[in-house]
């Protein structure tokens, strides 16, 4: 039976994690292979990569990096951040990345999805929303720019619209719940999990052993959190032990 | 030497790495005559079916994978390196596969319970061959794909697992090996599963 997938998250800056995990035990708790790896002797089935460095000028540093996790990461690791063309794509999937994320450059040119899923294939391609309520009326907008510009586009239709291009799954990330450790928004998850038959995963609120389970109940096929293992507060094990005894198929 | 064949069809660099971590001794190489000539070879494969097929094709690669594999010696496929051994697929309708072993390949049926594609960690089942030796039965593999194999000759699968239906997730047929689930991204289990067929190589079977 297929599991649900709980992903670390890891943000990179200048080849550095800067939000991740901090194991003592590590020589160098700053290394995007090291952490990475020690996420993989935890169990997370996936580590999701996010470069907020982001500067085309970066691009070097961000392929030295992805080489050295590729070397030593033996289960599947997405990229993301700054990733403007089917070239970028093609750059990060040659050293070794097997999924891409995109955000930004996907509002402004759609086609990138389409392109990228017809040259490399739909399963590296990931597409990240960050959505809003609208305020004072139903739904949600997504956001550009890590949520500093509204496209007043809506979440669901563009969720729907990415699968249509060739997307292969969707990072929803609530920048209503996100950083408020209250849970994922379930309402917002499920109403994107309903409209697409590809992978969504949830992102954005995760605090407490149960909000996991509810991402997952509201259809989520992952569950993404960052500072959550980054400070110890859970371990991936605890998360998976927790949702194995409610029933929820994962992988111990 | 192991050929891994790279025909610029996916991510050949994490199949690399794991070889490469497991001491296996490779060559990278889209050169028919370097396949054929090969102690072994990997053909690894993200991607459409038909699209991969072309690019065997318009490389020479696939007479030479063909003969490689009557060769005796060791041959592994990997996701779309699994489904180019066999007849057909759906997924491109009218192209002819490899058609090395006999059986095709089908789309997942989608439906609302059911997300396509199968992107993940599964277990598979009734494990048996040379590729799962120290494997349990019910371990689990990372899987990314929308078609899954139906063999014609059920002796040869050797594992299975469930999506929606019932599929073959391995087979192993004297000396063709393939897995639909990526060893190579599948953490410790995956690591055996390569290392058990590089052990294959060394003893030249």
């Amino acid at each position: 039976m297929l599991t649900k997938r709980i992903i670390p998250c890891l943000d990179v800056k200048d080849a550095r994690v800067v939000k991740g995990i901090n194991f003592l035990n590590l020589r160098d708790a700053g290394d995007p292979a090291e952490t990475a790896a020690a996420y993989d002797a935890q169990g997370a089935d996936e580590v999701v990569f996010l470069d907020i460095t982001a500067s085309a000028d970066s691009r070097d540093t961000q392929l030295s990096w992805v080489r050295d996790v590729a070397a030593t990461l033996f289960i599947p690791f997405t990229v993301g951040g700054g990733i403007r063309t089917t070239d970028d794509f093609k750059a990060i999937l040659r050293e070794g990345a097997d999924k891409i994320a995109v955000n930004s450059a996907a509002l402004m040119n759609p086609d990138l999805i389409y392109d990228a899923a017809m040259k490399f294939g739909s399963q590296c391609v990931v597409v990240a929303m960050d959505a809003k309520k609208r305020d004072g009326a139903e739904g949600w907008t997504v956001y550009k720019n890590g949520g500093r510009v509204d496209m007043n586009i809506d979440a669901v239709e563009w969720a729907v619209k990415a699968e249509k291009l060739g997307a292969g799954e969707i990072l929803l990330t609530s920048m209503d719940a996100d950083g408020t450790k209250a849970g994922y928004d379930i309402e917002l998850t499920r109403a994107i999990a309903s409209s697409v038959s590809i992978p969504v995963i949830a992102s954005g609120g995760a605090g407490k052993l149960e909000h996991f389970y509810d991402a997952i109940d509201a259809g989520a096929s992952a569950v993404l959190a960052a500072s959550l293992f980054h400070y110890k507060e859970l371990t991936i094990r605890e998360v998976k032990e927790y949702l194995r005894d409610r029933d929820v198929s994962v992988r111990l | 030497m192991i050929a891994l064949v790279d025909y610029d069809a996916g991510n050949v660099k994490s199949v690399e790495k794991a070889v490469e971590k497991l001491g296996g001794e490779y060559v990278l190489t889209s050169d028919p005559s370097v396949v054929e000539n090969a102690d072994a070879v990997i053909l690894p494969g993200v991607g459409n079916f038909g699209d991969c097929m072309e690019k065997l094709i318009s490389r020479g690669l696939d007479k030479a994978l063909i003969s490689f594999a009557s060769s005796g010696k060791p041959f592994l496929g990997i996701c779309v390196g699994l489904q180019l051994l066999f007849d057909e697929s759906e997924e491109s309708p009218g192209v002819p596969g490899l058609g090395i072993l006999g059986g095709k390949i089908k789309r997942f049926p989608s439906s609302a319970d059911l997300k396509v594609p199968q992107i993940g960690w599964n277990n598979v089942f009734d494990c048996k061959g040379r590729l799962f030796k120290g494997i349990d039965d019910g371990t689990f593999f990372y899987f990314v794909h929308s078609y899954y194999l139906e063999s014609a000759d059920e002796s040869i699968v050797s594992s299975k697992a469930e999506y929606g239906v019932t599929f073959h997730s391995s087979v192993e047929s004297g000396n063709i090996f393939a897995t639909q689930f990526h060893p190579e991204k599948s953490s410790d289990a995956g690591l055996k599963v390569l290392g058990n067929f590089l052990d294959l190589v060394k003893e030249g079977r």
